[in-house]
This record gives structure tokens, C-alpha cells and sequence, in this order.
């Protein structure tokens, strides 16, 4: 009976969801103080029994309940009890209840922390994420109840979980993602709400700016996380492959950065609001995409869950409504008149714009080519695939061309600057740049590297921009230390995601340039170097684990004739299912990564095809990651946005207050 | 003109002039790494150009997987069962490659008809094939239907 | 153009795109149609699961048939059995192939969860399946008494896929089928 409950209490969860945005809504329409009161209650109503069922799910799962089909499909007794608690979402149904779980939180966190919004507003806001809400649990009911039993005919044991999903950064990875991914929700209901009240001031972009830091922090540390997760369980290496699946997550990201700043601009000086809400739309839409992409085969790729056009057709359907119902009121309620307010053209609000135009560009470029595939086959002219190469060339570039302005943002000025004060802060910085920059690839073991030289010139120009910035601020303190403990933690913020965007294009450019990767045919006994670390494989074993027998590959590495570590990549076969499972192993370091993978036996003699691989400054790339999804969460701590009843913005804000 | 509409125009232009190169950039970059799908029997019918980027998929013919001795270079063909396709790959194979199952090798074309692989895919899982190859699979077995019937 | 219709360039974009999406819904793959549909069922030599004796294509032609792809490695299909016994009890005719499968733990689980079928053709090495154009299991082939393959349905059969579109497509094979309600 216990997944009964869990299928009831979706249900109510349901209603209350279709009261939640029906009630509010229509208060707020008729300026009926109760209905628009009801809003907070209704939301946190929506929480609880989306937990409840939430909770009932994750009992079936420990419980080993092979009654139920997700759990027949995708759990095992004999898997261990952390992937038994991931497997929950590790399959289409569960993750869509955690989706839905992670949206009903947000609506809660709205309803309880934001006590100065006026009512109408607060009302409109949980409204529209309610509405959201009803979609995604119509969803999870209607086409893919997780609640689902296999009555008569329980199956004596489960199916196993997906060996690639057994693994601890999965555990978190999907919560991380959901929480940025429908995070943007926030910012788009604030948005929707706006444009309903017509009343898109500073105040409005204020309110949105907390929440979609915070939204974008997580989706930084769940793409981070999945990268990281691909790096060391694909068994290849490869930490980014722009695989459909991908792209999906990294979409929003790329359109969030653009609404962060653009919600900066809004804020501070009143400018961009058109195209400020319509960005918001935007980041959330390509947040449904992702969804829908993911979940409705329409494309190939390496993990979306498994094809049904049902299911596709019911998002499809939901996407067009929010997206053509919001992007209808876009056009119908959008401010046309321009605002009165100029700025100079050496200005904050110039390069905040550059910032604008080249992450939309961006965003529209990996859209063009993850859709590419999907538009020449609805035109009949063939299967094609788009690779790497393709997004490479088109990404690297923007983002090159991007540092250039992103190191001056910080101590540029509001309304108009002039080029001589840049000049005058930075010449001096910027000579010193440029000779580091040229100077330090000589010392790689292969001599100049053009690339290389190209991301130390830029992640050089983003520090010393910062750096120049933070002595200016700290200039009339009585101490160095007194200063920087007066900045504004939304000052800080920016200063740690600008400084993990350098770590994270010099650990790309330098592992892409400097990695060796060799795969040989290895026996026991045999000898090889790689990147000046001697690889000697040892012997070959025969390991057992809880749920799956592995062929395990011992080597031991050196260094100039001193032992370094020793590495014990397996080859598993889970039992299960009788999936075949390269398990990596790794000697992780801030410089340097020893990467070691089995291929399949060769020929006789315990002979193994063996990948190694030296990674340097590997790492650096998801340091700099968690620096910016850090920086997203520390510009939270801001107490401008605990002031209470926010009037419009003072121009000018608070000294050290971020772009 | 008017301050405010002089800046306007001249926002719009830069939009106008930064989009249009990120476009031509995309193009380039398109038509560079873009890869068609043939069935074996198209590559067979000479109809796959050679010396360029296409990807060939279908089933691993059985025994049909040779190694080298003292390197990791593999050779198999790929069949759609109306023609096979030899391909050549030099590294280690994705854990689920095997013979009788579907997979996807993307490469160029040689002269002599031999696809040399720098990527081979293989079917995700028993329910699984990638869909173009079901797709070649499908025409092929529709073609052979006509032949005989 | 006048300032608020500007507004609605996003929308036309993404009405444009809707389209698309929408049509790359229907490129499914899953939702192809079979390319055996009004074609002969392929001919076989393949042994029953049972008795081991060989089955061919002529010994299981003569009435309209379900063939139904299954395995014992297919959640799937054990999602699918208890319905395929009720059409069975109702009178429907079912063949199994059995594919890619063991046979010990074919016939186990049809010791233990019922057998629904006339008889199982073991294609464990998956060349009927791959004659027929199976992608995976389960699938279900509708055959009529002269052997010719009428339709084809990728993924589990219920009740209310039955009702709503297998059933007819059963009766115009000719097949009959006992009232519902005369089954438990």
C-alpha cells in the first residue's frame, strides 16, 4: 500500500498546485487581498506532499520494493545502499519527481523570504511557478508515474541501476543540476509577474538578481560536476564532449550569465529592461528545452534517457505554452518606450552589453548546432552529426574575444568613463601581462605554445584587472586587511567568479595543449614512459566487488627513480545486468593528473590494451568552476537585498558593488 | 540626430555587424565538421565521398574483428546486410563494441573503399541502437524485400 | 515595422522552432514503420523452447497470430506477461520468439509466471530478430492466417492499448476474440 501513498499524495500536490495558480492569479487580477494571501500557504501545502511522495519513492527504493516498475528497472539487492538512494533519480520518472520535488522548494523558498515584496507581486510570482508546477506533476502522473506496479508478477530482483551511474559524483549531480536548471524559474516568474503588473523598475530586477545567482551557482556546480563525473568514469579521459545532453545544461548557463549582468544594468542604473525580461524568458525556455530534449529522444546521445515520442509530445506541448504564452505577453506588455537614461560609450553599461551580446551569441551558436541534426533531418536531407570541432571553433573564439573587455568591467565606472583612466590603471599591468605571458610557455618541455601564451594573456589581463580594482577600493583604508574586509560580499562575489573564469581557460587551454595520451598494448612486466613518469604494470587480478567481478591492472609509477604512486584500474562486469564498465584510476594532483584506463584484453600473455595519460593542470578547470559557482552564492549574502520594503534603486549603489 | 537615437543606431549596428560574423564564423566552422551518415550500401554503390569526414554504421559482421599483433589497430566491417563496409581503427574500443551488435564509426574514406576510423560508437544497451543504424537496417531490409519478392 | 511589433520577432522564432521540434518528435525511430508491414513473415528453422523439436515458418502459419519478441532479461516483458495471458485466455493466438535469451531461464519463468504462448521459437542467436527488424524487446508482430506480417508494435501491449487500437487491428486479421467479460 506505502506507494499508493506516494501516488495520492502527488496528487494533492497536484490540486493544491492547480489552486496555487488559479487563486493568487485571479486575486491579484482583482485586487482581492484574500485570495492573493492564500498564495504562501498553497505553496508550502505543494512542498509537503511533493516531499511526502518524494519520500515514499526513496522508501520503495531502500526497501528493495521490486513491485514497483522503477524500481524493478533500475534498483538491486544487491546494490549498495548510496546507489540504491541515487537510483531514485537515476531514471526517467524519479528524476522527473525530483524535478518537480526541487520546483516546489523553490516556490516554498519564494513564499518564506520574501516577506518585503508588495502582495500582488508575491502573488503572481507563486502563481506562475505554481502553474509550472502543475505541468511537470500532470507530467509525471499522466505519461510517467513512478508509482507504477508490476501486480501480479513482482519480479524476484531488480534490474540494476546503470553501471555508469553507480558512482558518488552522481549521487549529487542531477540534484545540483535540477536546482539551477529550475531555479531560472524563479527569475522568469518574477519576470511574467513584472510584465502582468507593468511595473518593470529596479525593484523588480532587485528581487530577481538573488535568486538567479543562486540558480546559477548550482547549475555551475552540476555541470562542473558532471564534467568531472565523465572525466573519470567514461574511461577516456575526455571531460567535455558537447554531446546534446550536454548542451542542454550548458544553454541556460550561458544564457544566465547574460541575464546576471543584464539584471546588474537593470538594477543599477534602469536601462536594458525589454530585453532583460525577455533574457529571463529566454534562460528558463532553454532550461524546458533541455528538458525536453533530453527526454524525448529527438536527438542522439550518449546518456538521454530512453525515447518516447508520448512523452516528448506532452513537454513539446507544455514548452509551447509557457514559452509562446510568456514571450505573447512579452510582446503585448513590454515597455516600448526607450529609456531617457544615456550612458557614454566607454562606459560599465558598454561592456556589461558586450558581455550581453556575445554570451546571447554564444548561447545561440551551441543551440544552432545541437539543433542542426534535428533541422536537416526534418528536412529530409540526411542524418548528420555536429562534432566538437564544430563548437570549438565557434566558442573559443567569442570567449577569446570576450576577456579583453571582461578585464576592464571591474573598475570601470557607471554613465560614462574615459579610455585614459583604463589606460592610465592598466598600461603599466598590461605590459607586464603580455612579456609573462610570452615569456612562460618557453619553459613547457615542447618550447613556445601559441595557445597556451594566448589563455595566460587573458587570464593575466582578467587578475590584474581585478587585482588593480581591489587596490583602488582598498586605497583610503587604514589597512590592506581593514579594506577588504569592508567590500561588499556582492563585490566579492564577482571578484571570485572572475578569477574561476581565468583558472578555468587556463586549466582548458593548458590540458588541452599540454596532455600526452598514449594507448598501448601492455603485458605484465612491461615498461613504459609517459610525460617522464615510468608506468610499470605489475600483474593482472581478479577482483570481486558487492555487485560486480572485475579484471584489475596494477601498475606501479616513478619518477626519476622514485616511487610516485601506485594505480589499480579495473574492468568490471556487474552482475546484474552483465554490463561492461571501465573503471579509471587517477592520481589526481593541482598540477598534474596520472590518468590511467583499461582497454580490452589483446592477444595472448594477459596482454591489455592500456590508456595513460598525463593531464597537467586538469584540475583547474573545476577549481575554477566551484570559484564561480562560490562567487554566485556569496553575492547572496549582500545585505542590500535584506533590506526591507525596497523602494527604487539609488543610482550609483554602494561603493564596491559588483557589475 | 537625436543623442539618444544616434546611440541606438549605432548599438544596432554593432549587434547587426557582431552577429553576422558570428554567423559567417558558424558557417565556416559548420561546414568543416559536419558529418553525413551512409549506410554500408550507399558506401558500397560508390555514393559516400572519399577523403572526407562521414560517419558509417551498422551491424559488426561476425569473425569479422582482426588485431593486429603488436599494435592496438583492430579491423571489422559493418553491415547493413546488403553490403559491408571494411574499417580500420587504431586505439581502444568503447566497452560496449562487439560483434553482432550495432556501431557507428565516424572517419574517412580511403581509396580502396577502407574506412579509417578516428571514433568508433557502439549500441548503448539491448534496447538500444543508434538510430540511423536501425534506420539503414530498415531500408535495406525493405530494398532486399523488393528483390526478392 | 511599429515598436510593439517588434515585440513579437521572438515569438515567430520560436513558433518557427516549435514546428521543427514537433516535427523531429515524428523522425522518431521508435516510430517507424516496420519494413516487413504487408511483407511475408521471414522464413525459419528454429527449435521450440519446450520440446526442442524445429519449428518453421509453415508449422506456425494457418491463423491469425501475435508473434511476441521476449526475454527473460526484458523488464519490459515481465511487465507485459500478465496482459499477453489475458489475451491468450480470451482466445487470442500468441507465439513467443524467444530472443537472445537462456532457455533455462525462459522456461523458468514460464514455469512460474504462466505461459501465454502456442509456442516459443528460440532465437537465441538473434537471427529471426534481426530478419524480422527487431530493435528490442518487446515487440509484437500481428500475422495473418496466410502468414503475411499485418502490423507491428514496438513496446509493452496493455489493456488500453489493446482496447483502443490493437484489438481492431486483430479483427481485421481475422482474429476472433472471446468477450471480455467472460475472463476473470
Amino acid at each position: 500500500m506505502i506507494p499508493e501513498f506516494g501516488h495520492f499524495a502527488l496528487i494533492i500536490a497536484l490540486c493544491l498546485g492547480v489552486l496555487l495558480s488559479v487563486i493568487p492569479m485571479w486575486g491579484a487580477w482583482r485586487n482581492n487581498e484574500k485570495a492573493m494571501a492564500l498564495a504562501p500557504g498553497l505553496a508550502m501545502g505543494v512542498l509537503v506532499f511533493v516531499a511526502i511522495s518524494f519520500a515514499v519513492l526513496t522508501v520503495a527504493f531502500l526497501q528493495d520494493d521490486f513491485s514497483v516498475k522503477v524500481v524493478a528497472s533500475n534498483s538491486n539487492s544487491l546494490l549498495p545502499s548510496m546507489y540504491k538512494f541515487s537510483a531514485v533519480w537515476g531514471n526517467h520518472e524519479g528524476s522527473l519527481l525530483l524535478w518537480v520535488l526541487i520546483l516546489a522548494g523553490w516556490t516554498a523558498a519564494v513564499a518564506l523570504f520574501s516577506s518585503q515584496l508588495p502582495l500582488t507581486m508575491l502573488a503572481r510570482v507563486l502563481s506562475v511557478m505554481g502553474f509550472i508546477g502543475v505541468g511537470f506533476m500532470s507530467f509525471s502522473l499522466f505519461t510517467s508515474n513512478p508509482f507504477e506496479r508490476l501486480l501480479p508478477g513482482t519480479p524476484a530482483d531488480g534490474n540494476d541501476l546503470n553501471p555508469l551511474l553507480q558512482d558518488p559524483g552522481l549521487i549529487i549531480h542531477p540534484p545540483l543540476l535540477y536546482m539551477g536548471y529550475v531555479g531560472f524559474s524563479v527569475a522568469f516568474a518574477f519576470a511574467i509577474a513584472a510584465l502582468l503588473g507593468g511595473r518593470l523598475d529596479a525593484g523588480w530586477a532587485r528581487w530577481s538578481r538573488p535568486w538567479t545567482n543562486v540558480a546559477w551557482a548550482f547549475l555551475t556546480f552540476g555541470i562542473m560536476l558532471g564534467s568531472w563525473w565523465a572525466y573519470y568514469e567514461l574511461g577516456w579521459g575526455g571531460w567535455w564532449f558537447w554531446d546534446p545532453v550536454e548542451n542542454a545544461s550548458f544553454m541556460p548557463w550561458l544564457a544566465g550569465v547574460a541575464l546576471l549582468h543584464s539584471l546588474a544594468v537593470t538594477e543599477k542604473r534602469g536601462l536594458f529592461k525589454s530585453w532583460t525580461v525577455l533574457l529571463a524568458i529566454f534562460t528558463f525556455s532553454l532550461s524546458l528545452l533541455g528538458t525536453f530534449l533530453v527526454r524525448s529522444g529527438v536527438l542522439t546521445s550518449v546518456h538521454a534517457f530512453a525515447a518516447d515520442p508520448e512523452r516528448g509530445l506532452y513537454i513539446l506541448v507544455f514548452l509551447a505554452i509557457v514559452v509562446g504564452g510568456s514571450l505573447t505577453l512579452y510582446a503585448l506588455r513590454a515597455p516600448t518606450v526607450s529609456s531617457r537614461v544615456t550612458f557614454g560609450w566607454v562606459s560599465r553599461e558598454s561592456l556589461l552589453l558586450v558581455n550581453n551580446v556575445v554570451f546571447s551569441v554564444a548561447t545561440l551558436t551551441v543551440l544552432f548546432g545541437t539543433l542542426f541534426p534535428l533541422f536537416m533531418d526534418a528536412l529530409g536531407q540526411g542524418k548528420y552529426s555536429v562534432g566538437p570541432p564544430y563548437f570549438n571553433a565557434v566558442f573559443l573564439p567569442l570567449m577569446a574575444l570576450l576577456v579583453p573587455f571582461m578585464g576592464v568591467g571591474p573598475l570601470s565606472r557607471w554613465k560614462s568613463d574615459t579610455g585614459s583612466r583604463w589606460l592610465r590603471d592598466l598600461a603599466l599591468p598590461a605590459v607586464a601581462v603580455v612579456v609573462c605571458s610570452l615569456t612562460l610557455p618557453l619553459l613547457g618541455a615542447d618550447g613556445f605554445n601559441l595557445w597556451v601564451a594566448l589563455a595566460l594573456l587573458l587570464a593575466g589581463w582578467l587578475a590584474v584587472g581585478l587585482l588593480r580594482d581591489l587596490r583602488d577600493k582598498t586605497r583610503n583604508a587604514p589597512s590592506l586587511a581593514r579594506g577588504l574586509a569592508r567590500l561588499a560580499p556582492s563585490y566579492w562575489g564577482m571578484v571570485m567568479a572572475h578569477l574561476g573564469f581565468a583558472m578555468t581557460i587556463i586549466g582548458v587551454v593548458a590540458t588541452s595543449q599540454y596532455s600526452v595520451e598514449r594507448d598501448l598494448k601492455m603485458v605484465p612486466g612491461q615498461v613504459e614512459t609517459v610525460a617522464g613518469y615510468t608506468f610499470r604494470f605489475d600483474d593482472l587480478a581478479a577482483v570481486r566487488g558487492p555487485n560486480y567481478v572485475a579484471d584489475e591492472a596494477r601498475l606501479s609509477v616513478t619518477q626519476d627513480g622514485e616511487h610516485v604512486v601506485n594505480l589499480a584500474p579495473q574492468k568490471r562486469r556487474y552482475l546484474a545486468s552483465g554490463s561492461i564498465m571501465t573503471e579509471a584510476a587517477i592520481d589526481p594532483g593541482l598540477w598534474r593528473d596520472l590518468y590511467v584506463a583499461m582497454g580490452e584484453p589483446v592477444g595472448e600473455q594477459g596482454a591489455w590494451a592500456i590508456r595513460l595519460h598525463y593531464k597537467p593542470m586538469v584540475r583547474w578547470m573545476w577549481l575554477g568552476a566551484i570559484f564561480m559557482g562560490l562567487g554566485g552564492l556569496v553575492t547572496v549574502a549582500d545585505k542590500r537585498y535584506r533590506r526591507r520594503r525596497a523602494a527604487v534603486a539609488a543610482p550609483g549603489g554602494i561603493d564596491g558593488s559588483p557589475a | 540626430m537625436h543623442p539618444v537615437r544616434r546611440q541606438r543606431l549605432l548599438l544596432v549596428l554593432f549587434v547587426v555587424l557582431f552577429s553576422s560574423a558570428a554567423i559567417g564564423l558558424m558557417v565556416y566552422a559548420l561546414s568543416g565538421n559536419i558529418n553525413l551518415f551512409y549506410p554500408p550500401a550507399e558506401v558500397a554503390a560508390g555514393k559516400a565521398p572519399v577523403g572526407q569526414q562521414i560517419r558509417v554504421g551498422g551491424m559488426v559482421v561476425e569473425g569479422s574483428v582482426q588485431r593486429s599483433d603488436n599494435s592496438l589497430e583492430v579491423r571489422f566491417e559493418v553491415t547493413d546486410y546488403q553490403a559491408s563496409v571494411p574499417i580500420v581503427y587504431t586505439g581502444i574500443l568503447p566497452d560496449l563494441f562487439d560483434e553482432g551488435q550495432g556501431a557507428v564509426a565516424a572517419g574517412v574514406l580511403n581509396d580502396s573503399g577502407v574506412l579509417q576510423a578516428s571514433e568508433v560508437l557502439a549500441k548503448h544497451d539491448e534496447n538500444y541502437m543508434p538510430p540511423e543504424v536501425a534506420e539503414a537496417l530498415e531500408a535495406s531490409q525493405r530494398l532486399q524485400e523488393q528483390q526478392d519478392g | 515595422m511599429g515598436p510593439r511589433l517588434k515585440l513579437f520577432a521572438p515569438l515567430l522564432i520560436f513558433i518557427a522552432l516549435a514546428v521543427f521540434l514537433a516535427r523531429g518528435l515524428q523522425l522518431d525511430p521508435q516510430e517507424l514503420p516496420s519494413a516487413l508491414i504487408d511483407q511475408p513473415l521471414p522464413a525459419f528453422t528454429l527449435p521450440d523452447l519446450h520440446s526442442g523439436e524445429m519449428l518453421t515458418r509453415e508449422s506456425v502459419l494457418g491463423q491469425p497470430a501475435l508473434f511476441n519478441v521476449w526475454a527473460t532479461w526484458c523488464i519490459s516483458c515481465r511487465v507485459e506477461h500478465p496482459y499477453l495471458q489475458t489475451l491468450a485466455e480470451q482466445g487470442v493466438a500468441i507465439y513467443g520468439i524467444n530472443y537472445k535469451d537462456d532457455d533455462d531461464a525462459a522456461i523458468e519463468w514460464l514455469d512460474t509466471l504462466g505461459d501465454p504462448y502456442i509456442a516459443n521459437i528460440v532465437d537465441g542467436q538473434g537471427r529471426l530478430g534481426v530478419d524480422l527488424g527487431v530493435y528490442g524487446a518487446p515487440e509484437t508482430y500481428f500475422v495473418d492466417a496466410q502468414g503475411v506480417v499485418r502490423y507491428r508494435h514496438v513496446g509493452v501491449i496493455d489493456e488500453r492499448l489493446w482496447r483502443t487500437r490493437l484489438a481492431a487491428i486483430y479483427a481485421e486479421l481475422g482474429g476472433t476474440v472471446a468477450p471480455a467479460g467472460d475472463t476473470p
